[in-house]
């Protein structure tokens, strides 16, 4: 029984060691939208607390958990207040299969790829729940909004997942970037061109963001689901948003440039100079890029028009990725290399 | 006792928990709340069942999409409740009829001499490197390869069906075509109008103030139009 509790503190000390660091990314990746929004705009961003503004989220957070939580009359108590949990919970959970160097993974489960699949589609009940429980039609028509594109958009982001995993043959991702062993241009990123591009975007319209941010469109529907939440509970609706983002970020580096491995490999001079950098580093300076594309996304195009976007999902993502399925499988028998050398049939 | 043990008896009182709480609840989209805590937890025992790949294809797609569905269909519904508890007096010999004859099935199939702790040992424990996906792969595309093939067609005719049911013929509505949008160019829109410059006098400096405005883009889009043909007109007489 002792040896149960032991166990379970320390599974309880390394999920803090992951989501900590997390919320404190999170903090700051709200900072860094700021500021590159603003110097995109030729604006200066949030420069007053704290020096060059460093401090600005720490304020935001106080702020946010001074403030009262509204219940709006006639809502459903019990689901409103229960819809930020089931929103941020899955978006925690789907951490503890990430790898984030070679022996670094919390869970190291053969099944990581579905695990994650199953974790952002059950994500999609706090939009909803958040919406019919404010009792406002804003936030229904946004968690409509939402819930139509999430569905749909998990569906291209499945089949991509699948390339990934006929790809390196396996399922666990730590396997899959081990399968990716090699200078920059054995990683998947060039055999899964396509299917990187299909993820990518369908990772930005799951979680919301623009130019896929219909579900919170301010002009139309003012904040979409979580318009009726004030102080924590947009406050958790906003951590988990960011939370999303910077899973999503994660995993099209896992997924097809190699996660921890070292991009200078391979190369004269530069691979051996680079040799002592821990690969936690490499993966989180590749993350921070796609975080980076996400910021830059935001700053650059205009919202879609809802039909475009359901377009986009159904005629041009999920035949583009069946296709590339197609071709990858004859890539894989034929044995083209460097990337499936040694599985060759044909 | 174990760590699965606690594991097992947390998500196994869940469940059942839940399953009542579909039955008991009022609220309608609370009971289908529950229906998806049910699955969840049955996956957390099918888990325990080291059926990991079946545990989380149950979460994925039963709570992932099936349920998010019904949820939809609930929340667009107006249950009365009232209605529905109408003539409850008059069914409740056949309900209780019906569920005699369930609970008789479900102990037939469910007696000790077929599905006791004798007939059904208990499984052998694999170590961490056995692959539930991998077995189930290998046997759903050998020696179940048809009875596989056969599903995906029924599901497909499925969707035939259902696409069928809801298609009532062309729809004389108005939309926006696509591909069309994509088409549209620039000469389709937009009408260059050429200009002659209106002012006789000063015209030198006219033209240079014109240019500034258009330069600092302080004027409304209609104004830069207005502007541009004077420029072009200039680029042309120079």
């Amino acid at each position: 029984m002792i040896e149960i509790i032991l166990d379970a503190l320390i599974i309880g000390f390394k999920i803090n060691l992951i989501l900590l660091p997390l919320i404190l990314a999170v903090a700051y990746t709200t900072f860094a939208e700021r500021k590159l929004i603003g110097y995109m705009q030729l604006r200066l961003g949030p420069n007053r607390v704290g020096p060059k503004g460093w401090l600005q989220p720490i304020a935001d957070v106080v702020k946010l958990l001074m403030k009262e939580i509204v219940i709006p009359s006639g809502s459903n108590k019990a689901l409103f207040l229960i819809a930020p949990v089931l929103f941020i919970a899955p978006s925690f959970a789907a951490w503890a299969v990430i790898p984030f160097s070679a022996e670094m993974v919390l869970a190291d489960i053969n099944v990581g790829l579905l695990y994650i699949l199953a974790m952002t589609s059950i994500a999609v009940y706090g939009v909803i729940i958040a919406g019919w429980a404010s009792n406002s039609k804003y936030a229904l028509l946004g968690s409509l909004r939402s819930a139509s594109q999430i569905v749909s958009y998990e569906i291209a982001m499945g089949f991509a997942l699948v390339a990934v995993l006929m790809a390196s043959g396996s399922m666990n991702l730590g396997e899959i970037v081990k399968a990716q062993e090699g200078p920059f241009w054995h990683w998947y990123w060039i055999p899964l061109l396509p299917i990187l591009v299909v993820f990518w975007v369908s990772g930005v319209a799951e979680t919301n963001r623009a130019p896929f941010d219909l579900p919170e469109g301010e002009s139309e529907i003012v904040a979409g689901f979580h318009v009726e939440y004030a102080g924590i509970g947009f406050a958790l609706f906003f951590l988990a948003e960011y939370a999303n983002m910077i899973l999503i970020s994660v995993l099209t580096a896992l997924f097809f440039f190699g996660g921890w491995l070292n991009p200078f490999h391979g190369i004269p001079y530069l691979g051996s100079a680079t040799e002592w950098v821990p690969g936690t580093i490499w993966l989180l300076l590749k993350a921070a890029w796609f975080l980076f594309m996400m910021i830059w996304l935001r700053a650059t195009f205009p919202r879609y028009r809802y039909d475009q976007v359901m377009r986009l999902g159904w005629k041009v993502f999920i035949p583009v990725t069946v296709i590339w399925l197609i071709v990858l499988t004859f890539m894989i028998k034929a044995g083209v290399g460097p990337w499936f050398s040694g599985r060759g049939v044909l | 006792m174990t760590a699965e043990q606690i594991v097992f008896y947390l998500f196994a009182t869940l469940a059942i928990a839940s399953a009542l709480g579909v039955v008991m609840v009022r609220n309608s989209v609370q009971a289908v709340l529950c229906l998806v805590l049910t699955f969840f937890s049955m996956a957390a025992l099918w888990m325990l069942l080291e059926a990991e790949f079946l545990a989380i294809a149950l979460v994925l797609v039963y709570v992932g999409a099936v349920m998010v569905l019904f949820l939809f269909v609930v929340m667009m519904l107006d249950v009365d409740f009232a209605s529905l508890k109408q003539g409850f007096t008059r069914y409740v010999p056949l309900g209780v009829l019906v569920a005699a004859g369930l609970l008789i099935g479900l102990y037939w199939v469910l007696r000790g001499e077929v599905f006791g702790l004798e007939m059904m040992p208990e499984p052998n424990k694999h170590g961490a490197e056995h692959s539930n996906v991998e077995v189930l792969g290998k046997l759903l595309y050998t020696d179940y390869f048809y009875a596989f093939e056969v599903a995906g067609v029924i599901l497909l005719v499925a969707i035939v069906a259902a696409i069928s049911l809801t298609f009532r013929g062309r729809r004389e509505r108005r939309g926006q075509s696509v591909p069309m949008q994509h088409r549209a160019s620039k000469d389709e829109r937009l009408h260059i109008v050429k200009m002659d410059a209106e002012v006789a006098e000063f015209e030198d400096q006219q033209i240079d103030q014109d240019s500034d405005n258009t330069g600092k883009g302080k004027k409304k889009q209609k104004s830069k139009a207005k502007a541009k043909p004077k420029t072009q007109t200039k680029g042309e007489s120079s």
